[in-house]
């Protein structure tokens, strides 16, 4: 019983340092998509000229990372 | 000693799960070095979109920009668009850098700089030219 506690706690530590350095795919490519949108400006241009009341609502979700620029 | 065993495998549990929150959590892009890049990027994109709409640029698989149809610029531009070429790549480079090294995982440059090149032509709009992974040119 004790080497299986004792198998159980190298295991464990094993996995906390596998995950704590593992590349973190899902937060790499929203970070991508938030830069590529800033610097291309796509949906952006694209909303304010075809339908004038989404410009609002993309104006307003764009106001935080504003934000956090002026905040830094 | 079996309810120790479990007490320890709730613990461990939680332990993972707080490790793979914290791995997926955000990655820090709020630096004055990325907003500069981005400023950079964005200025001279409005020089580089007409090229991307010709066909004279592509996207690369490698995260960067390529001359794809020296044709399509006029000879006298084409030493203008090479200059934009280098300028973004170094831009593009130096900011997969920055977001690695803001971070403080610098090996993780080269996963950042792939994702971005997927984003990148992912998100590239119809009638762009975009590499694939064996350096294949395809028109969206």
């Amino acid at each position: 019983m004790r080497h299986l506690f004792l198998l159980l706690a190298v295991l464990g530590l094993t996995a906390c340092v596998t995950i704590n350095i593992y590349f973190p795919a899902a937060a790499a490519e929203k970070v991508a998509d938030k830069i590529i949108d800033e610097v291309w400006q796509i949906e952006k241009g694209k909303d304010s000229a075809k339908k004038p009341e989404a410009n609002g609502s993309a104006a307003e979700t764009s106001v935080p990372a504003h934000e956090k620029e002026l905040a830094k | 000693m079996k309810i120790t065993l479990l007490s320890f495998l709730r613990l461990l549990c939680l332990l993972m799960a707080a490790g793979i929150a914290h791995a997926q959590g955000n990655l820090e892009i709020n630096t004055p070095v990325v907003a500069q890049l981005k400023g950079a990027m964005h200025a001279r994109h409005t020089q580089l979109s007409p090229l991307l709409v010709s066909g004279a640029l592509g996207l690369a698989s490698d995260g960067t920009v390529q001359m794809h149809d020296a044709n399509a610029v006029p000879l006298a531009q084409r030493q203008a668009a090479q200059g934009l070429i280098a300028a973004e790549n170094a831009d593009r480079i130096a900011l997969y850098r920055e977001i690695a090294r803001a971070n403080g995982k610098p090996e993780w440059e080269q996963e950042i700089r792939t994702t971005f090149a997927q984003r990148w032509i992912d998100k590239a709009p119809a009638g762009w030219w975009v590499q694939d992974a064996r350096g294949n040119w395809t028109r969206k």
